[in-house]
């Protein structure tokens, strides 16, 4: 069997296990958002934060607490990191300067896992999984709980109430991503990935000498790291690392982790709204994009272009013997297209046109299918847009889900748009017109700009991989990647929540003869198209200056 | 005012008692409960994956080495990995690609020196490499640095000069390779693959029987 085959039929492998779970999961999860019981141990945590499951609340309540739990998250992980000196369990690793901290905790609150520190030399057993592994479970959770609050949104009626932070928030962590967390992490050990609170390690080698590495809680962390759509990596090299990622098995397994949750959450948003068939929409448009993206990525990483993968004779630099060509595209436009940004291969030394589509997937502001909630609510801000698009051309009031999509939802919907594309342009053309920044580029001409471009892309789309040749640790970038990813999680946030509190507040339209069907193909391919086009039309220019400049001339 | 205050000093203190809980859930119980059952069941895999010969650890199956002896088959390179920089009180190995651009000028000659040598140290008296035998991996650096195997044809072209070198036939090589060939895992999962530290065990084992 030929590499190339190999590469589908793993492909196909992972759709066949991905439509296994997609009905189950979906279910589970919109019952678990549904459902007005308690678990006991979910009481006791109520009781612990003295929050009341059971009070609705309208979307500035809900706001307020999706933004006071992420800034004391912000807080309690950089505060961890500076006093990580004095901590016990720290492997002798010093505390972590301001700026690195301050991204770090940015990061991981963000659901971003932008990483400009190495991890097996910075991060003790107690920063790692008491401070990093806790946001990726909650972080993980908040994007789930925003989702279901905009999808409660389109599913209520004359009321502005759209649930309970709290009660979404504990039950997204405590009734899936902690269950699903131990299985994989299980499977995870099994196959070889590590799990241990020793210290430093050393053994004897071969050739005589010693070698040192660190164990730790690799497993556990690499499972909610993948389930949550994290992406961070316990040691620098990410998933490409064997301890975190040790076999041909578990690189599969962990695509499939890092998918299912938001592919699955069509189907919740389905069964939510009544209309199992609109989720299957949404979930088409989904699986389009990303089913292609891997075709071209295949297509263009096994061609190899580019002068040295040409002498090689293959587009193996960056990438693992046991994963090879094919589950590296795999992983990396899934990773890409969700808001992972784990890497089991360097995408900086991709083929020219490989790293653009893996920019370009973050651009499309990872809907296909996105992260952990994040996925689902971006691409139903793309329908609404979508549905507005056929109504100019129909020239009708647009609605969505028998919502009316007026003035202020359009505006809302604009604004969400706008948001990551603005901060993504601007950023990185700051970082190459002021003198200092460019100096942290490790490539030149084209590839050079693009280190800066996914830079930024990847903080504002809270996706966290890099072309890493970039030196990201250092004051400028620490800093302005923060803030992008800030502003890139919390400001759309902002817009959904509002959004779906004015979409709670109408009555249903009914629906007619002229209503737009969206659970028909046809919107399937309106939807497609509207995004191809508001991405491409955005970001065309800087994909012309670097990726694209590098893919054509190679 | 006063009420907007206390209102948002009353939040902040229920999202601080959240989060100590669910750090308490999620990062104490989760990752001490997952360690348990690790140990228990997978105590050599949660431990690394160690590996031995003659009675002594010798590295990890999982782990790839640089520095091998040209009697010994060589694994891929590694001009990504680092050096650790922040923490110099121990000598970690730092896991890493190169991060060079497919037509970086920097890699394009990282890849032909590799090539060159790689054609010039397997090529013996009656069998002479040619460049284009060699496979991909054995020019290129992987991920993390670390990569634990090569591929089987990086393998069979290194058989002729590990066989001389040891004075084995070439025979006897070309079956040990074979023996340490794994397939596609269910025939189609991954690439195929040979763990090059566990090869050199049994070939230092095969020299030392002979």
């Amino acid at each position: 069997m030929g590499p190339v085959l190999a590469g589908v039929l793993q492909l196909l492998a992972l759709i066949g296990a991905l439509a296994l779970a997609y009905i189950p999961l979906g279910n589970y999860m919109a019952r678990v958002y549904s459902s007005d019981k308690h678990l006991r141990v979910e009481t006791w945590i109520y009781k612990g934060i003295g929050a009341d499951p059971n009070t609705e609340m309208r979307w500035p309540a809900y706001l307020r607490g999706v933004l006071a739990f992420s800034a004391v998250g912000v807080f309690f992980l950089y505060l961890l990191q500076r006093i990580q000196g004095i901590l016990p369990g720290s492997l002798g690793f010093s505390s972590v300067n301001p700026a690195q901290s301050f991204n770090t905790a940015v990061s991981f609150v963000t659901n971003t896992n932008w990483q400009s520190y190495y991890g097996e030399q910075t991060m003790g057993h107690v920063v790692q999984t008491a401070g990093l592994a806790v946001q990726n479970f909650v972080s993980a959770a908040v994007g789930i709980a925003v989702a279901v609050a905009l999808v409660r949104g389109f599913a209520r009626s004359r009321t502005g109430e759209l649930g309970n932070f709290w009660a979404d928030l504990v039950r997204g962590t405590i009734r899936i991503l902690v269950p699903l967390s131990v299985v994989a992490a299980v499977v995870l050990v099994a196959c070889g990935a590590v799990q241990n609170f020793s210290g430093i390690h050393e053994v004897g080698q071969f050739m005589g000498g010693h070698q040192q590495w660190n164990g730790g809680a690799v497993a556990s962390q690499e499972a909610i790291k993948e389930i949550g759509t994290n992406g961070g990596g316990y040691f620098n090299a990410n998933s490409a690392h064997p301890f975190e990622n040790p076999t041909p098995f578990t690189n599969l397994f962990e695509i499939f982790l890092l998918l299912v949750i938001p592919f699955a959450l069509t189907r919740t948003f389905g069964v939510m709204v009544g209309s199992i068939k609109q989720g299957y929409a949404i979930l088409a448009t989904m699986a389009t994009i990303w089913v292609g993206f891997v075709a071209l990525m295949m297509w263009t990483e096994f061609a190899h272009h580019g002068s040295a993968l040409q002498i090689a004779g293959g587009a193996m630099e960056g990438k693992e013997q046991r994963i090879g060509v094919g589950a590296s595209s795999i992983f990396a436009v899934s990773t890409t297209l969700t808001s992972t940004g784990a890497v089991d291969s360097f995408h900086s030394s991709f083929t020219g046109l490989g790293g653009g589509i893996t920019i370009l997937g973050m651009q499309l502001g990872e809907i296909a299918p996105g992260g952990t909630g994040s996925g689902l609510y971006g691409m139903l801000i793309m329908a609404v847009i979508a549905v507005f698009i056929a109504g100019l051309m129909v020239g009708r009031t647009p609605e969505y889900l028998g919502k009316k999509i007026g003035t202020r939802e359009m505006k809302l919907a604009a604004c969400y748009i706008l948001i990551t594309p603005a901060l993504v342009l601007i950023f990185a053309a700051a970082s190459m017109a002021l003198p200092t920044p460019p100096h942290s580029m490790l490539n030149s001409g084209a590839h050079g700009f693009s280190e800066v471009l996914y830079a930024f892309t990847s903080a504002a789309n809270n996706n966290g991989s890099a072309f890493a040749g970039l030196n990201a640790n250092t004051d400028w970038f620490n800093t302005m990647t923060g803030l992008a990813m800030l502003l890139g999680r919390f400001l759309p946030m902002v817009f959904v929540l509002a959004l779906a509190g004015s979409l709670a507040e109408q009555k249903p339209v009914p629906v007619t003869a002229g209503t737009l069907r969206t659970e028909k193909p046809l919107f399937t391919g309106l939807l497609v198209g509207a995004i191809l086009i508001i991405t491409g039309l955005t970001y065309f220019p800087a994909l012309a200056l670097g990726p694209l400049a590098e893919g054509l001339a190679s | 005012m006063n009420n907007s205050v206390s209102n948002t000093a009353r939040l902040l203190w229920a999202a601080l008692r959240a989060l100590l809980v669910l750090t308490l859930v999620t990062g104490v119980i989760y990752p001490l409960a997952v360690t348990g059952v690790a140990q228990a069941l997978f105590n050599n895999k949660a431990n690394g994956s160690e590996i031995k010969a003659d009675g002594k650890v010798v590295g990890s199956s999982l782990i790839g080495q640089q520095g091998y002896s040209l009697d010994y088959f060589q694994g891929r390179p590694a001009n990504g990995l680092g050096t650790n920089s922040v923490n110099t009180q121990y000598k970690l190995i730092l896991s890493g690609a190169t991060n060079l651009s497919a037509d970086s000028k920097v890699l394009v000659k990282q890849v032909e020196d590799a090539k060159a040598a790689v054609v010039k140290n397997n090529s013996t008296a009656d069998y002479k490499v040619k460049p284009s035998q060699v496979p991909a991996d054995a020019v290129t650096s992987s991920g993390s640095g670390l990569d634990p195997d090569i591929s089987p044809s990086y393998a069979e072209l290194q058989v002729h000069r590990v066989a001389e070198r040891n004075h084995l036939s070439v025979s006897q090589v070309e079956k040990l390779v074979k023996d340490h060939t794994d397939g596609r895992t269910l025939g189609f999962i991954g690439e195929p693959t040979v763990n090059v530290l566990e090869l050199n065990i049994a070939l230092k084992s095969l020299v030392t029987k002979s």
